[in-house]
C-alpha cells in the first residue's frame, strides 16, 4: 500500500491555523514545512519507536513518513486533522519497515496462551492479582516490567496490540494496514492480550490455593 | 460452557458480540474465570497506561539533527 493512502477515517474540525498551515505547505513555504516537522516529529518518533524498538529504524521511518507526506500534500483532502493524517502515515511506514526486517527468533504464541485440561478447565486456575492496575502504574519498576512483557510478544501479535490498544485504531483500519481480515485482527488481539496477561501473571498473582 | 470456551470467546463477550447469558451462567459458577476476566481487563488497562504515560515517551523536543535531515531531504527533492 502507498504510505500516502493511509488516510484516516475520522474527520475532525479544522482550526483556522491548520487551514493556513496547509495552504502554506501547498504553496511550498519553507517555514511551514519546518513548523510541521517540529510540531509532529517528536510524537511520530515515539510511535515508530513503539513498533520498531530500535531508534535508528524509528528515525529512518519518521523521515520516510515525512517524505511520503510531503509528496501527497496536494492529494490530502483534509478529511482529518494533519496530526491524525501524519499518525497514520508513520504507522504505515513503521509496518513496512517491520515487514522488510529480518525475522528474529521469538516465543511461540501458543506457549504464552492459557493451558486447559481435557475437561476444559484451566490447568492453572486463575488467581487474583495483588494490586489493581492503577496501583501498579504508580510504580516505575512495574511499568518497566509491563513494557518488557509487551516486547516479548511475537511480532505479529505485538503489532496488533499496539495498533488497537495503544494507537487506538479500529479493527477495520488495523486490518487494512496489515492486509489481513478483520476477523484475523480480532483473533490476534485477543491472543496478544491473553499472552500478555500470561506473562504478567507470575509477577502479579497473589498467594493462596 | 467450559473455561476453555469462556476464555476463547472472552473478547466477543466483552464486546457483547455473543449471547452473554451463557457466559454469565458460567461466571456464576466459576471463580477462576471471574478472576481470569478481571485480570484480562487489568492487562488491557496496564498495557494502555504504560504507553500513555508521558514519562515513558520521548521528550517533547525532537532531535534537532533529525529535523534537519528531514528538511534537507525535502530540499533535495524540490
Amino acid at each position: 500500500m502507498n504510505q500516502a493512502d493511509a488516510n484516516p477515517m475520522d474527520a475532525a474540525a479544522w482550526t483556522d491555523d491548520e487551514a493556513r498551515l496547509l495552504t502554506a505547505l501547498r504553496a511550498g513555504d519553507d517555514l511551514a514545512f519546518e513548523r510541521l516537522v517540529r510540531d509532529h516529529s517528536g510524537r511520530m518518533l515515539a510511535v515508530a519507536q513503539r513498533f520498531l524498538r530500535n531508534s535508528e529504524d524509528a528515525r529512518d521511518v519518521v523521515q520516510e513518513a515525512f517524505i511520503a507526506a510531503f509528496r501527497s500534500l496536494n492529494s490530502f483532502e483534509g478529511s482529518a486533522r494533519l496530526s491524525t493524517w501524519l499518525h497514520r502515515i508513520v504507522i504505515n511506514a513503521a509496518l513496512m519497515k517491520l515487514r522488510s526486517r529480518r525475522r528474529v527468533p521469538e516465543d511461540s504464541i501458543e506457549d504464552l496462551l492459557p493451558k486447559f485440561l481435557e475437561d476444559g478447565h484451566q490447568v492453572h486456575p486463575s488467581r487474583e492479582w495483588r494490586r489493581s492496575s492503577e496501583e501498579m502504574m504508580q510504580d516505575e519498576q512495574t511499568r518497566g516490567l509491563v513494557r518488557s512483557c509487551i516486547e516479548r510478544l511475537p511480532e505479529a501479535y505485538r503489532t496488533v496490540l499496539i495498533l488497537r490498544d495503544l494507537e487506538e485504531l479500529d479493527t477495520q483500519e488495523a486490518a487494512t494496514l496489515l492486509g489481513i481480515t478483520e476477523n484475523a485482527v480480532k483473533i490476534r488481539l485477543h491472543r496478544a492480550r491473553q499472552a500478555l496477561r500470561g506473562l504478567l501473571d507470575p509477577h502479579f498473582r497473589g498467594g493462596g490455593a | 460452557m467450559t473455561c476453555r470456551e469462556f476464555i476463547e470467546f472472552l473478547m466477543e463477550y466483552l464486546l457483547s458480540e455473543v449471547d452473554r447469558e451463557k457466559f454469565d451462567a458460567h461466571l456464576a459458577v466459576c471463580p477462576s474465570c471471574v478472576t481470569y476476566l478481571k485480570t484480562y481487563q487489568e492487562t488491557v488497562k496496564v498495557g494502555k497506561a504504560v504507553f500513555a504515560d508521558p514519562n515513558e515517551t520521548l521528550p517533547e523536543e525532537p532531535p534537532e539533527d533529525l529535523i534537519k535531515a528531514i528538511l534537507a531531504a525535502r530540499s533535495k527533492r524540490s
